[in-house]
């Protein structure tokens, strides 16, 4: 195939970088990576969180500044200091996940900004950014109220007005980092449709996911990358999904999971037919002493209102939660930890913990009773306390009064997980305990899982990383919609089986 | 030089630098330019001066550490001293006895403490901003004193009140000697207390704190009920010094007290701060203006300079933090 004739006529790759290398505080988030697009290329950027995919792309958009002897070339044009003016003035666009919208202003507004900031006259020409708007939509082959504010519009909608922006601004390539995560299957087909006529177009898109049915729906080649590394460039021909995983994971479908029979235990919560009205209804389970019990689903599952009506802070419209043998009804999340039940936030940054104050106030927030001396905190008590729980959690810090943001992701997370185990709870629920931690500190926070549950403690894993509740949990409910679609036994299913049904 | 600066730290709390560096270059400059400016006198006219607005500081503080303000503090001073001067005069203005400056005094606190518990219970149940809810407590005090009063002043109160204003107990001011028992009392509610510890997490993060089992609503009612309570104390003392009480009295306290919190290194976003640094702040604010009224300067020149200071203030501490980077 490769003789020299097809090497000549081969395209040339629109954008193309060698040798990326990337270190933050001393932790390298890119060793060596190389990554290319062709022109209309429909690409796949496939990794785990905290992979290195969007440091990538803050890369190629000149957000940041790759070490020495980084190659970046686009459309033959070595761009040896790119900056984000730069990037934009190539047409090189990025959708970020959370879009970079503004809610209050009007869809063509939106739209336009960015193409007349800048733009003489200084002054605002309505009509301009009108039939800009509306050209762009057309080209996508929507229609939308321009005139409306983007806050009318669900999630699907701003997607659209994200990609129509970038198109604005003379696009030859997109990237979209996790389009999908929020959208239903049907907006998912329609977003599918745009991208492909984007790419007929000539535009080249690159989708940055690990969603993994849509990229083998639509993608050419697939780049793959693990913990800051390149692991390789595939065609997308021939590719399995459970393929895929085994590569963004490094992990192959036959390791064992942690689940233990917890079947002779003793009941510890037990809730029935729960439900509050528009988030979940008829939940029922039990949790044993000693069990870790995974419950999956996507985004509006129901998932997080859940374990909130079980910590209290929502009250349920109608069922039962029994802690101990004792039926109980929280009307604070006050009553649920000193009844003995725990929650980690899935937002470590805004709810988890408090991020200006010191590890050791961050640490002691929940259990001030256990560190007073008469009616006033005591000083030895809340240091003694603390260096306690760094010690047992391994965390690793400087001083006590450090401000908690210093700390790393998985560092904070043990941190919040000492926090809630100095309230000596019956139950914890551990709202995607990974969010935000580097993969390689994963492991250790699933370790401190597994020795609580071995301790006895009754843990609920919530995540959406359907292999962490495969591989960590003794038992996994998959919850769809606000119900319990399925219980399963890792024993009794396979990785994918559980991907296919929660993905599906 | 660092083995100094760490033990500094240590004792006194890095908060602490840059009002114990303002106090000494106020006393250095006015020990320099004016020979009557270390004396006793001038000690004695800031220890009867500094009480008032001391206290009205610490009211100012506790919402400031949750992030809030109170705009009402001064005004809420008037109306708990307009209490304890009707309750005087009812009970016969110059012949009243003990008893009745004592039930004034509680109804007085009791007057200031509702009017906390109003914009406590307002801010921490519709989460409106405590500027707008303390503003229009600020306005409806003034405006029912102004009703109430006529505009005019409430004297004529017994012999026994005045002591409290001016008298002293072992050669200190009785007022110097609430204003200590204030601070302490502050410092300790803050350093120590499970409401102080959940003051300063309701500043820097409320729904983290909301997550953490806090009960942030009692602790904000709370807040601002201490603050009316403190206000109340600053009314009872200017009621005594002033021999009169009058709607409007100690206004341009107002936004002194929000520089004196700023001065002592108090966070304008709430969540961290320290009673004694604002304390130091005071003296030094107080002094300034005892020795710029010795050099001959106007009154208005003094205003002028407190916020000048304020701004330079501002800018060293920019510059340190940059400088103490750069070392680094």
């Amino acid at each position: 195939m490769s003789t020299a004739s097809d090497e000549g006529e081969r395209a040339r790759p629109l954008l193309s970088l060698r040798g990326i290398n990337m270190t933050f505080g001393g932790v390298r988030a890119l060793k060596n990576v190389s990554f290319e697009v062709m022109p209309g290329e429909v690409h796949c950027l496939a990794g785990e969180n905290g992979s290195g995919k969007s440091t990538l792309i803050k890369v190629i958009s000149g957000v940041y500044k790759p070490a020495a002897g980084a190659e970046i070339v686009f459309d033959g044009e070595a761009i040896p200091h790119m900056t984000p003016g730069m990037a934009q003035a190539r047409g090189i666009q990025i959708i970020w996940q959370d879009l970079a919208l503004f809610a209050e202003m009007s869809v063509a507004e939106n739209i336009a900004f960015q193409t007349l900031s800048g733009a003489r006259p200084r002054l605002v020409n309505y009509a301009a950014i009108r039939r800009i708007a509306e050209e762009a939509l057309a080209r996508l082959g929507v229609s939308l109220d321009v005139d409306r504010p983007l806050k009318d519009y669900a999630i699907a909608q701003r997607q659209i007005v994200a990609i129509a922006r970038a198109l604005v601004g003379e696009a030859r390539i997109v990237f979209m980092d996790e389009p999908t995560a929020s959208l239903t299957q049907s907006e998912t087909d329609h977003l599918l449709a745009i991208v492909h006529n984007l790419s007929a177009s000539g535009v080249a898109v690159v989708f940055v996911s690990h969603r993994l049915a849509e990229v083998l729906e639509i993608s050419a080649r697939i780049t793959v990358l693990r913990d800051g590394a390149l692991v390789g460039v595939y065609p997308v021909e021939g590719m399995t999904q459970s393929k895929i995983t085994e590569l963004m994971t490094g992990r192959t479908f036959d390791q064992g999971t942690r689940a233990r029979d917890v079947s002779h235990n003793p009941v510890m919560l037990s809730v029935n037919n729960l439900s509050r009205s528009g988030e979940f209804s008829d939940i029922s389970f039990e949790l044993r002493r000693g069990e870790t019990l995974g419950i999956t689903g996507l985004l509006g599952s129901g998932r997080t209102e859940l374990a909130l009506t079980l910590f209290g802070m929502r009250r349920p419209a109608s069922g039962t939660i029994t802690l101990s043998g004792k039926p109980v009804r929280f009307a604070s999340n006050r009553e649920a930890i000193a009844a003995g039940v725990a929650y980690l936030s899935e937002d470590r940054l805004a709810l988890g913990l408090n991020q200006p104050q010191s590890i050791a106030d961050n640490l002691v927030m929940a259990s001030l009773n256990r560190i007073l001396s008469g009616r006033l905190i005591s000083p030895e008590k809340k240091r003694s306390l603390v260096a306690r729980w760094i010690a047992d959690l391994s965390v690793k810090i400087g001083r006590q009064d450090d401000a908690i943001s210093t700390l790393s992701g998985g560092n904070q997370q043990r941190v919040a997980i000492a926090k809630w185990l100095a309230t000596d709870p019956k139950v914890l629920i551990l709202d995607s305990p990974t969010v935000g931690v580097d993969v390689g500190a994963r492991a250790g926070i699933f370790e401190i899982v597994a020795r609580l549950a071995e301790a006895g403690l009754a843990i609920i894993l919530i995540s959406d990383e359907v292999p962490e509740v495969y591989f960590n949990a003794d038992r996994v409910i998959h919850m769809e919609k606000g119900r319990i679609a399925d219980v399963y036994d890792p024993h009794a299913t396979t990785l994918k089986d559980l991907e296919a049904a929660v993905y599906a | 030089m660092n083995a100094l600066a760490a033990r500094f730290n240590a004792v006194f709390g890095p908060d602490m630098a840059g009002p114990f560096a303002a106090l000494a270059a106020v006393l250095i400059f006015f020990g320099f330019a004016s020979p009557q400016f270390l004396t006793g006198a001038t000690f004695g006219s800031v220890a009867f001066q500094l009480p008032e607005l001391g206290i009205l500081t610490l009211a100012m503080l506790l919402p400031i550490l949750t992030g809030g303000l109170n705009l009402a503090i001064t005004f809420t001073a008037n109306i708990a001293g307009l209490t304890l001067a009707w309750t005087l005069q009812a009970n016969g203005g110059v012949d009243a006895g003990p008893a009745a400056f004592l039930f004034g005094s509680v109804l007085a606190l009791a007057v200031g403490a509702a009017s906390g518990l109003v914009m406590g219970l307002v801010i921490a149940f519709t989460r409106a901003h405590p500027i707008l809810v303390s503003l229009s407590m600020m306005i409806f005090l003034r405006g029912l004193g102004e009703f109430l009063t006529r505009g005019g002043d409430i004297s004529g109160f017994p012999a026994f009140v005045a002591p409290i204003g001016h008298g002293s107990i072992l050669g200190i001011p009785v007022p110097l000697l609430i204003l200590i028992a204030c601070v302490i009392v502050s410092h300790i509610l803050l350093s120590r207390s499970k409401l102080g510890f959940s003051t300063y997490m309701i500043g820097s993060n409320i729904e983290s704190a909301r997550y953490s089992g806090i009960n942030t609503r009692k602790v904000l009612v709370l807040v601002y009920v201490l603050s009316g309570v403190m206000a109340a104390i600053a009314g009872i003392i200017m009621l005594a010094r002033f021999n009169s009480v009058r709607v409007g009295h100690g206004e341009s306290y107002l936004l002194i007290t929000v520089l004196a919190c700023f001065l002592g290194g108090i966070n304008p976003f709430g969540g961290f701060g320290r009673v004694l640094p604002v304390f130091v702040a005071l003296v030094v604010l107080q002094l300034l203006s005892s020795g710029l009224n010795l050099l001959g300067a106007n009154q208005h020149l003094t205003t002028a300079v407190w916020g000048i200071l304020l701004i330079v203030v501002m800018v060293l501490r920019w510059f340190s933090a940059t400088f103490i980077k750069f070392v680094k």
